[in-house]
């Protein structure tokens, strides 16, 4: 288990002040200037070496996404925006750290910015999160009156400007790409790739995305070392990690752990075990909605970690584990992802503007079994005929779950086809 | 250049282009819905898909860049499953009333169906259903069949410049729409027919009429403005049924205005079909002998001083030439083709044509509009305008009548005077002309058709110079016409020859009957009261303002109904073919002329279209030259002299009727009722 003296988000629940004097009394902008002071190719190789990986969701390495940002700024401003539309089914963290440790948050993005040559930030907010949207502006207007962002930006000579926005409640807008669109005041729809955004991204300028927790645990790496932060965890899989853990357990609740704890010591020691005992489990969705869900006998042993998920042909996801106990109508459940994913499709591509409905309709079936077994097989074909051939990733996280309920839950499907048509043929 | 590998084709493309055109290069066809050449790409139908080497899923084709060894494959069992996955999920809503859909025969999906479609369905769910959505006279929808391709939304957005479309909603509510419903107050509309893959939008006017494999295409010239846009004319046994643009990258690109596309209907009203004769103060039917000895009556032994014709603005060149030979056959030095007495001379062609090309307005850097509303007085040229605002380091700028061009240009004032101060260098605009590396100044029929037209034209004409806008290798003096047959006319020299009268001297001396004899030729953008007394002869091909004055009418042929050369206002000479016949009596309008001449002892020496043809290469050597858009040269011309002030207006004042054939049509009636409802509601 993390010791205590291990974890970067020291107030994630909140117990003790979010305000400025209160993050500085557990160290946050300590000494920044002195961060800033290596010089920003020292910055981003200290974040090469501690093996960050991306904390949204696809795991990419966040030293190498800094490193992809022009040398030099040219004709073009650089910017970096700060995805916090956290919306995915089952997440929660960054939530926390917007609302309960803000100032993580708002240094780490001084440091990224500083180190990519970015003059300016945007947090892009979840349109629902309107508290915590409040506490992060408050925040933001304690930092700039402290000089801390700002002209001169905690005295290290780089101006540093920092603007919160809301988004409109558009599960979408958590994509790079479209949210980049809404934050240009268009309709949230992903763009296609290439051009990236480390190319062209906000307004066309290079442009660096990425989550709240990524930002917000780079200070506290830089501080104490990628060594530090690469002692957690299997190799390529380094650090701590905010876990969501939600659904059939005794205490749901957030927790920071180090990277690859067995899914069962995660779900037992922080979240009091699932509901009726570990054999009362059915199922878990390890890493938010667009994950495929595990049953138990993978659960037992699982690492929790991107590599380890990725073998048994799951994710890690955004770490937002959804725990099912035996009493989950599973496919209802799933069927319930599917109809998320129909809803917010945004409806610019095909395969996600037709194949999510298609989809969800279909589950619809599956959960009273009012289908044919082939359909099971059709269905199946559906989401791999979505899957990657999208502009963006909702269409693999439409497809995913579905996939996931049809490798490990095939027989239940089967099961209540075959219990309808009985009960039908009877009548 | 990039070289690359397609299907095993090693092929060298230029940098900068997508994969997709790649593959067309290398001969290998991509099967597409919501890519278009002239649009931005929005890479979301993903029909597209290819495989790349090394690449973890299929990439869209339409979207992404070309780069060095790059190896794409586009028959593979992954890109025939993608395709296929597409085309289920295109299917899955789309209504199967192909039977009953105006696109069937034409349409992409039905095409693409036969090739990447299944032969049943396995979607079980209830098909979605959209409500329709107006889109004013023109353009019928039925958004059920909608497949999302956002084609028209690029198209009101980019190229019309009306952001007037959009799509509401989200994932599979999705609709594309109007916001608030009401017609699109664009006049390049028809396009968007055209550019729909499926029939979500279809031709309102032609809405069940015909089915494309009935057609007989011809494909020939539009003479409703004076772009000479490229059409094909689309016709069942008699009947024009509906007119498409053709591609001409020079000319239209592949666009048509409104009126060209929708003004055809007019081809079936207010026709001539046999000859009139005045008796007792009506018109009575009358055949070709009663009609020519009528003529020959009146005209037989007068003097040709008393003589006179004014040419229309829709006729074809070998009319004109013959209209001309049979004048200077009778002696009469009284002919004009500038009906709207527009002060342009016969002489130096750089003075009458649009120099730099409608292409070379892609080039331009700055471009000084003088007295005109291109707009109105040809939408598909103000499309070009804006593709060249909207490409960037391009200023605008305006003297004349205030109007919504669709991208912004800078207004310096009304009249005269202004253009004289400009020419003077007073004003800021004169050092971005200056300072341009391809000025461009465009002048209208507003500001050349008024009584000083003339130092109008040489003002212009001093400040193209001034600005260095004539060289050698870029000739920036461009004349925006607004009628198809002036070029040709000028080129053919019709215009008042020694002593002779122009359209305002005709009108006078009949009045004053100095002038006896009138013959109109499809003229009617005249005040016809004012031909007084004298007897008019018209020979056209609508019962319109000429008609009705007429003494005589001979019942000519509409462009649609006869082979004829054309000039359009860059001084390109273009083919026109016969699609259907002319009705009834009505015969071609030169072999009208040619028999009349015989009745009047003047026999024209030409007996067919080819030695027509050569009389009009030998009175012009341009005509040999087909599609074609040779330099007009430099010369002195204008006049320089006073201007009075008043301010520039436009000849157009209403986009939807502006000759014979578009008055006579209903579908421009209802468009122009549209646009008034639309403006009486602002």
């Amino acid at each position: 288990m993390l010791a205590d003296k291990d974890r970067i988000f020291t107030n994630l629940y909140g117990f003790h002040d979010w305000r400025l004097a209160g993050a500085r009394a557990r160290g946050i902008w300590d000494n920044t200037k002195a961060i800033l002071d290596r010089g920003a190719d020292a910055i981003i190789d200290e974040m090469k070496k501690s093996g960050l990986r991306g904390r949204g969701g696809a795991g990419f390495p966040t030293g190498l996404k800094w490193s992809f940002m022009p040398k030099e700024v040219k004709d073009r401003p650089h910017y970096l925006v700060v995805n916090a539309d956290e919306s995915e089914p089952g997440t929660c963290k960054d939530r926390d750290i917007l609302r309960h440790d803000p100032h993580t948050l708002i240094e780490g993005c001084l440091i990224a910015a500083f180190s990519m040559k970015a003059h300016a930030a945007y947090i892009y907010v979840r349109g629902e999160f309107y508290n915590e949207a409040q506490h992060l502006k408050a925040a933001v207007k304690e930092a700039y009156e402290a000089g801390l962002i700002g002209k001169n930006a905690c005295g290290s000579g780089w101006d540093f400007d920092l603007y919160v926005h809301r988004g409109a409640g558009a599960y979408i807008c958590g994509e790079e790409t479209a949210l980049l669109e809404s934050l240009e005041g268009k309709k949230g729809m992903p763009r296609l790739k290439p051009p990236f955004p480390a190319g062209a991204g906000l307004y066309g300028c290079p442009t660096t995305v990425n989550n709240v927790e990524s930002i917000a645990v780079a200070p506290t790496i830089l501080r104490r070392g990628a060594s530090w932060f690469s002692s957690f965890g299997r190799p390529n899989n380094a650090g701590t990690k905010l876990f969501c853990i939600s659904g059939h357990v005794n205490k749901p609740c957030n927790v920071e752990e180090a990277m690859s704890i067995p899914l069962r010591e995660l779900i037992e020691k922080h979240a009091g075990g699932v509901r009726g005992g570990w054999d009362n489990l059915l199922a878990v969705i390890p890493g938010g909605a667009s994950v495929p869900v595990l049953p138990k006998e993978i659960c037992d042993t699982v690492l929790m970690d991107f590599d380890a998920l990725r073998e048994q042909r799951s994710g890690l996801g955004t770490a937002a584990v959804i725990v099912m106990d035996k009493s989950t109508d599973i496919v209802k459940a799933i069927a319930r992802l599917s109809y998320f994913y129909k809803h917010e499709s945004c409806g610019q591509c095909t395969p996600c503007r037709e194949g999510t409905g298609w989809m969800w309709r279909v589950m619809e079936r599956m959960v009273t079994g009012d289908a044919r077994i082939e359909e099971i097989d059709a269905l199946e074909d559906v989401t791999k005929q979505v899957e990657g051939h999208t502009i963006c990733a909702l269409g693999d996280a439409a497809a995913w779950p579905i996939q996931g309920l049809i490798r490990h839950f095939r027989p239940e499907m089967e099961r209540r086809i075959r219990t309808r048509t009985q009960k039908l043929a009877a009548e | 250049m990039p070289k690359m590998k397609i299907d095993g084709i090693e092929i060298e493309v230029p940098a900068g282009i997508t994969v997709l055109q790649a593959c067309e290069m290398a001969g290998v066809e991509i099967p597409r819905f919501c890519y278009h050449e002239r649009l931005s790409i929005a890479g979301n139908c993903r029909m597209c898909l290819v495989e790349q080497e090394k690449a973890p899923k299929p990439i869209a084709s339409c979207a992404m860049p070309v780069a060095d060894g790059m190896v794409i494959k586009t028959d593979t069992p992954v890109v025939r499953k993608a395709r296929k996955g597409v085309m289920e999920f295109l299917l899955i809503n789309h209504p199967l009333d192909c039977p009953i859909c105006d696109q069937g025969g034409e349409c992409d999906l039905q095409d693409q169906a036969m090739a990447f479609g299944f032969d049943r369905s396995r979607y079980h769910e209830n098909k979605r259903a959209v409500p329709d959505k107006e889109f004013g006279p023109l353009v019928k929808t039925s958004m059920t069949r909608c497949i999302h391709c956002t084609r028209c939304i690029r198209f009101a957005t980019e190229v019309a410049g009306v952001e007037e479309l959009g799509a509401t909603g989200r994932g599979e509510a999705m609709e594309v729409t109007t916001y608030v419903q009401h017609a699109l107050t664009t006049e390049l509309s028809g396009n968007l027919v055209d550019l729909c893959p499926v029939g979500a939008l279809t031709s309102k006017p032609y809405a069940y009429e015909a089915r494309s494999w009935e057609l007989r295409k011809t494909e020939s010239i539009d003479v409703l403005d004076a772009l000479g846009s490229n059409i094909r004319v689309d016709a069942r046994g008699g009947v024009v049924m509906r007119v498409l643009p053709r591609l001409n990258d020079d000319v239209n690109e592949e666009w048509i205005g409104d009126k060209t596309r929708h003004a055809v209907d007019g081809l079936r009203y207010q026709r001539l079909d046999q000859p009139y004769v005045r008796k007792g103060g009506k018109l009575v039917p009358a055949s070709w002998d009663e009609a020519f000895a009528a003529i020959v009556g009146k005209v037989k032994g007068l003097d040709g001083k008393k003589i006179a014709a004014i040419v229309g603005d829709q006729c074809d060149a070998e009319s004109m030439v013959a209209l001309k030979d049979l004048m200077a056959a009778l002696g009469s030095p009284n002919v004009d083709c500038r009906q709207d007495g527009a002060k342009l001379e016969a002489g130096v062609r750089g003075s009458y044509i649009f120099n730099p090309g409608i292409h070379g307005i892609d080039q331009a850097d700055a471009v000084l509009l003088v007295g005109t509303n291109p707009r109105w007085e040809s939408p598909v040229l103000n499309a070009r305008l804006r593709k060249r605002y909207l490409s960037g380091r391009c200023a605008f700028a305006s003297i004349g009548p205030t109007v919504d061009l669709t991208y912004p240009v800078e207004r310096l004032g009304a009249g005269p005077a202004t253009l004289r101060e400009l020419s003077e260098g007073k004003l800021a605009f004169f050092e971005k002309l200056k300072a341009a590396k391809n000025p461009l100044i465009i002048v209208g029929m507003g500001a050349l058709t008024r009584d000083d037209g003339a130092a109008v034209l040489a003002l212009v004409r001093d400040l193209a110079e001034k600005v260095n806008a004539v060289r050698e290798d870029w000739n920036g003096f461009a004349v925006l016409h607004t009628a198809a047959a002036r070029v040709g006319g000028l080129d053919l020299g019709l215009v008042p020859g020694e002593g002779g009268r122009d359209v305002a001297g005709i009108l006078a001396g009949a009045q004053g009957k100095e002038i006896e004899v009138v013959y109109l030729l499809g003229a009617d953008e005249i005040d016809v009261q004012q031909l007084g007394k004298a007897f008019v002869i018209y020979q056209g091909h609508h019962g319109d303002r000429g008609a009705h004055r007429a003494d005589v009418i001979l019942p000519g042929a509409a462009y649609t109904e006869k082979p004829g050369t054309y000039v359009n206002m860059e001084g390109r000479v273009q083919l026109g073919r016969r699609a259907v016949y002319p009705p009834g009596e009505a015969r071609e309008d030169w072999t009208i002329l040619r028999a009349l001449s015989e009745r009047l002892g003047q026999p024209l020496p030409y007996d067919s279209l080819d030695q027509v043809r050569s009389r009009l290469v030998a009175v012009n050597k341009t005509f040999a030259a087909l599609d074609q858009q040779a330099a007009g040269g430099w010369g002195p011309f204008g006049k320089a002299g006073a201007t009075n002030d008043a301010a520039f207006a436009s000849p157009v004042t209403n986009y939807y009727m502006t000759c014979p054939i578009s008055r006579a049509s209903r579908t421009m009636a209802e468009c122009m009722a549209s646009r008034q409802q639309l403006l009486a509601a602002e």
